[in-house]
């Protein structure tokens, strides 16, 4: 059992509580947390087409909930996890291509997937609304 | 003595090889198209009547996009969930945890896959 001393002795990484935040690592874990989140918001979705498949008056409740300012505010929050974690994903997949490896660029799809995502979630609502005239 | 020829023949301590893998990013690229069109179906159809709503899901090709995403979605969740629970919860827990998200991901996938079938058949 010699070796589980050298173990405890030897460096353990990565030392995230000593470690001075940075915008990368930010942005890894907010892909892990956007990526529950939709999980949980897979839950409305459940819940929408349920309520649709079970009739008018199941209906009528959900689509009230949806429809008033808090229910509209996690829908918001909803569709821009979905649009971060996409974006957030889309930076992955060009990464296990081997591209996109270097300082610059990390830094680079990292303010993207950030701005990328707020940008296109309010677009997405305004032309939503646009569309609905409401 | 594992030999890389081994480990290849083998495919890993798993079995499965890179399996996993590569269904995690063939779900992610098939969710983008999915979830823009998600997206598109909830904000353009917040507060709309109950016969709008439910017209809209019955089309067929609303349905078939709804019933891709959901196996898409579902799948790329479960895979990502175990991968956060495989990092984080150690012991048994681990076990209960994983059983929990799959159960879960079935859960949600399904409930929602019979809800569009039941729209679409229109009863």
């Amino acid at each position: 059992m010699g070796n589980a001393k050298l173990g405890a002795e030897r460096p353990l990484s990565p030392h995230l509580s000593i470690y001075r935040p940075m915008l990368t690592m930010m942005m890894s874990i907010a892909h892990r947390i956007s990526g529950a989140a939709n999980a949980a918001g897979f839950l409305l979705l459940v819940w929408w087409l349920v309520a649709v498949a079970s009739g008018p008056e199941s209906y009528a409740q959900v689509s009230s909930v949806f429809a008033s300012i808090p229910g509209r505010l996690i829908l918001f929050l909803f569709s821009w996890s979905l649009i971060h974690h996409m974006l957030g994903g889309i930076r992955h997949l060009i990464w296990d291509t081997g591209h996109g490896l270097d300082k610059l660029s990390i830094e680079i799809f990292a303010w993207a997937t950030i701005i990328g995502s707020t940008v296109l979630t309010v677009l997405v609502w305004v032309v939503g609304y646009w569309l609905r005239g409401a | 003595m594992a030999t890389p020829l081994k480990r290849v023949r083998g495919l890993g301590t798993a079995h499965h090889g890179t399996e996993t893998f590569w269904r995690q990013r063939l779900t992610a690229v098939a969710n983008v198209p999915l979830i823009i069109f998600l997206i598109f179906s909830i904000v353009t159809n917040i507060g709309a009547p109950y016969d709008e709503v439910r017209a809209y899901l019955a089309h067929p090709l609303v349905a078939l996009a709804f019933v891709a995403l959901i196996l898409s979605a579902a799948i790329h969740m479960r895979i990502g969930l175990k991968e956060i629970i495989e990092d984080y919860v150690h012991g048994g827990a681990r076990i209960v945890a994983i059983l929990l998200a799959t159960f879960f991901a079935v859960g949600v996938g399904l409930a929602s896959l019979l809800a569009i079938v039941k729209i679409s058949l229109g009863s």
